[in-house]
């Protein structure tokens, strides 16, 4: 009995796969990193963007836990029954910033520039369907801006993409996630103004553990690891929000 | 822009940017492919090999590839980009020029191998014999090598036109998604898809399937009339 | 109908000279023909007439060379004055037809005719179709044109170019025995109605005796001959011109027919010869090709003898050829015969040069081209 209580806890024990969304890719990678230092458990992470991890999800992909860029997706992944119920949790909040790399405006207003913006161009992710690109729309809205930027918005599929097209100068501006301007491989911010988070609703990140896991005591511990303190600082540090205690 | 009742569906203004492009591209493929595929088919010289593979380059190049590296040189940073930006004022990645530049290099081969192909078929002694009967070179080109290259030129219409229509990966990297200008329809698909409107994108498919089968499909049966002539 | 058109030397002419290196050999020339008739060019395979050819066309531009004609210096390499091709008026006929296989052969005939030069409609359009019957084609496409037909179009196309000088490079080399048959009396026609200048290739002396009336020899890229016709025949010191198809032309007039025996008579600088056939009317000119093996020799006349061509002669030289066989130039008239003896023979006759003895032809041995 108890042979055989070992060797099936056994068998769970050893790794984790986990699908982030990947503009999280980098703060997970840490946090894996940590966790399996202190909890003995190997983690292996995924990333690609939260719709195509959910489709794959939807289609049987082998993954133990969710790291979703939205709420919407580990939503419908609980209500499907493809989650563990109660599992999902809130576990970073996402920041706006509007970016610039072009010399020619060092020193002025970020946020004024987006007034006249001429011939220049304004880089959001897409609101349709990226979290980032949602915010940045609603944030336009409650500036009136909307209406004057519309002609020169430039759309990205992801927020990755949206840095993408600001870093290369090829839009002058950008709303992209705070979580991305501290890389050392950015060129030197011209202007980069944080966008106060009461501009639009929260760019909240939740987590879920999938079905496959239900008793993978090793799932549960990462949630654990990811929303208690060693997590929520590593988090931080990387340039999000974290959920007050009880979020 | 259409916009007469049937002509107008959601995605339509998606659809006619994407045909205009394919066909604008197809356009300029045939006037520029057509000096190199006709070099390439008559030259001895060294540089032909690395030429044409050149020219075969886009075949392999993953289309992001081929796509961000064009971010970059057509950027405001980049060689050509700054030109532009200096010219009009503007830049060319989020343009329909743009697009239609980056098209034209993502579907060059596919127009000019083809040509290529038929232009190496072609009898010299033919041509010789139409020099002798006092044609120029330039008046033997277009009286004798056209004519007698015309399915090489349809395959590269057929082609061009085709691999435009298809093209995502490239025009995803330097298009920015803008309506009416770099909002093709395969764009317009895939964000019906990440929004999981799959009714959408299903219907979207369904267009741009039919709509190509039918041009592919005229093309090769305009293609089988003339051979039979 | 086919004379032969005698060179007289005050007329303008064609100035070739080419030096170039191709694989084998060198091609080196320096001609001098005449602006009217036909000029074959005789010669072995590979013996640089195509390359030749292409030269004066402008096709091949490696090589030092000039070309002028009839006083206008078309190219010039020295000078740096170089024609492209389609800027010299000249037709040009390939060994293959080369029709164009998207146009009918009424487009195909059009295109040169459309690019026509200054000499513009010195060969109209219908009088093209007529000299080689070619009305029933014009709406055919090439595929549907036997081996003879697709030739004769080709010529016909490359004369509506209306050019100053014709060349033709072996234009009936890809034709059976039957075509050919049916082409050249279409040649003929062509040399008797028009009057521009022909440089015929060919490696087939009949076609040579046939239709030129001056003739170059190349070899190995060389010129070892050039003058009128029937003197380049005559000469022994060629051994292109040896073997089974050594011989020689004559012109005749056609005297009288005789209606019992039907034999033609023709009458020439030595005499008169009589021919199987009724090969024309009275009055007609035509050229006669004698092979040196069927002319024999003998000192009296025999009393009974079937061949019934008996004319004197003077032996003007006696050349070895082989251990056996002799060759031998006679005088009659004005003309001149080569035959070819064995050297016993010779001998039992005591033959040598200057001497008066009697030439005799077989009437069925004399080759002529049918009259029209």
């Amino acid at each position: 009995m108890l042979l055989f209580e070992w060797s099936a806890s056994k068998a769970y024990a050893d790794s984790l796969l986990i699908a982030v969304a990947s503009n999280f890719s980098v703060t997970a990678q840490e946090i894996a990193e940590q966790f399996s230092a202190v909890a003995g458990h190997d983690v292996r992470i995924s990333a690609a963007s939260t719709g195509h991890l959910f489709v794959q999800i939807e289609n049987g992909a082998p993954y133990d836990v969710l790291l979703a860029a939205d709420v919407r997706r580990p939503q419908l992944i609980e209500s499907s029954g493809l989650g563990v119920r109660g599992s999902r949790h809130t576990y970073a909040i996402g920041r706006l910033v509007l970016w610039s790399r072009d010399p020619e405006i060092r020193g002025q207003d970020c946020l004024r520039q987006l007034d006249n913006l001429g011939r220049a161009r304004l880089a959001i992710a897409n609101p349709e369907f990226a979290p980032y690109g949602t915010a940045a729309r609603q944030m336009l809205q409650r500036l009136k801006l909307w209406d004057r930027v519309q002609s020169r918005l430039v759309i990205g599929e992801n927020i990755a993409q949206t840095l993408q097209f600001v870093a290369s100068g090829n839009a002058r501006f950008g709303l992209i996630a705070m979580s991305q301007i501290d890389d050392v491989r950015l060129p030197a911010a011209a202007c980069s103004w944080h966008v106060p988070p009461d501009l639009h609703q929260p760019i909240e990140q939740q987590a879920i553990i999938l079905k496959r896991a239900t008793n993978n005591t090793a799932a549960s511990d990462f949630l654990k690891f990811l929303t208690g303190d060693a997590g929520r600082a590593i988090i931080v540090r990387h340039g999000y929000l974290v959920p007050g205690r009880d979020g | 822009m259409p916009d007469a009742g049937m002509l107008s569906f959601p995605g339509s203004g998606a659809l006619w940017l994407s045909v205009r492009l394919a066909t604008i591209t197809t356009l300029v493929l045939l006037l520029i492919g057509t000096p190199i595929a006709w070099w390439l088919a008559h030259t001895s010289s060294r540089w032909k090999a690395a030429i044409e593979a050149l020219v075969a380059l886009p075949i392999v190049l993953p289309p992001t590839v081929m796509g961000f590296y064009l971010l970059v040189v057509l950027g405001p940073y980049g060689t050509i980009g700054r030109w532009w930006v200096e010219l009009t004022g503007d830049t060319l990645t989020f343009s329909f020029t743009g697009l239609v530049l980056a098209s034209c290099l993502y579907s060059l081969p596919f127009a000019v191998q083809p040509m290529q192909n038929a232009f190496e078929s072609l009898d010299r002694r033919i041509l010789e014999a139409a020099w002798t009967l006092g044609a120029s070179r330039i008046d033997a080109f277009f009286s004798i090598a056209v004519p007698q290259s015309a399915r090489g030129f349809l395959n590269a219409v057929v082609l061009a036109f085709a691999h435009t229509l298809g093209e995502f990966g490239v025009v995803l990297m330097v298009g920015g998604n803008i309506p009416g200008a770099t909002r093709t329809i395969s764009i317009e698909i895939y964000d019906q898809v990440e929004s999981m409107n799959y009714d959408a994108a299903h219907s979207l498919s369904a267009i741009l399937l039919t709509f190509a089968f039918s041009v592919l499909l005229l093309m090769y049966v305009i293609n089988r009339r003339w051979q039979n002539r | 109908m086919n004379a032969i058109i005698k060179d007289s030397n005050t007329n303008p002419r064609v100035s070739i000279r080419y030096a170039l290196q191709l694989g084998d050999f060198d091609l080196d020339v320096d001609l001098d023909i005449p602006m009217q008739g036909i000029t074959g060019v005789f010669g072995a395979s590979g013996s640089g007439k195509t390359t030749l050819l292409r030269c004066i066309a402008g096709l091949e531009r490696r090589g030092t060379g000039r070309l002028i004609v009839g006083g206008e210096t078309w190219q010039d390499r020295k000078a740096r004055i170089c024609r492209q091709p389609h800027e010299q008026e000249i037709g040009y006929v390939f060994q293959e037809p080369r029709l164009f296989r998207h146009l009918n052969v009424r487009r195909n005939l059009e295109y040169g005719l459309k690019r026509a030069g200054v000499n513009r409609d010195s060969v109209g359009f219908d009088q093209a179709i007529e000299l080689f019957d070619l009305s029933r084609l014009l709406d055919r496409t090439p595929a549907d044109l036997s081996g003879g037909e697709a030739q004769r179009v080709s010529i016909a196309r490359a004369l509506l170019r209306s050019p100053r000088l014709i060349l033709m490079d072996e234009p009936l080399a890809a034709l059976d025995r039957a075509r050919k048959d049916e082409i050249l009396p279409f040649l003929d026609r062509m040399h008797g109605e028009l009057h521009i200048p022909i440089i015929y290739v060919s490696h087939h002396i009949d076609e040579i005796c046939r239709l030129c009336d001056y003739l170059i020899v190349l070899e190995g890229g060389k010129v070892v001959a050039q003058d009128d016709l029937q003197s380049v025949l005559v000469r022994m010191d060629l051994p292109l011109l040896s073997g089974e198809e050594a011989g020689s032309v004559i012109q005749g007039t056609i005297g009288a027919y005789d209606n019992e025996y039907d034999l033609t008579q023709l009458d020439f600088s030595g005499g008169k010869l009589l021919v199987p056939g009724h090969i024309g009317k009275n009055g007609d000119e035509l050229r006669l090709r004698i092979r040196a093996n069927d002319i024999s020799l003998c000192r009296d006349r025999p009393e009974q003898s079937t061949i019934l061509n008996i004319l004197p002669a003077t032996i003007e030289a006696i050349q070895p050829e082989t251990d056996s066989m002799l060759l031998l130039r006679l005088k009659l008239g004005t003309d001149r015969l080569i035959t070819r003896i064995t050297r016993r023979s010779r001998d039992n006759l005591s033959l040598a040069p200057g001497d008066e003895i009697l030439a005799q032809i077989k009437a069925v041995a004399i080759r002529n081209s049918p009259a029209e």
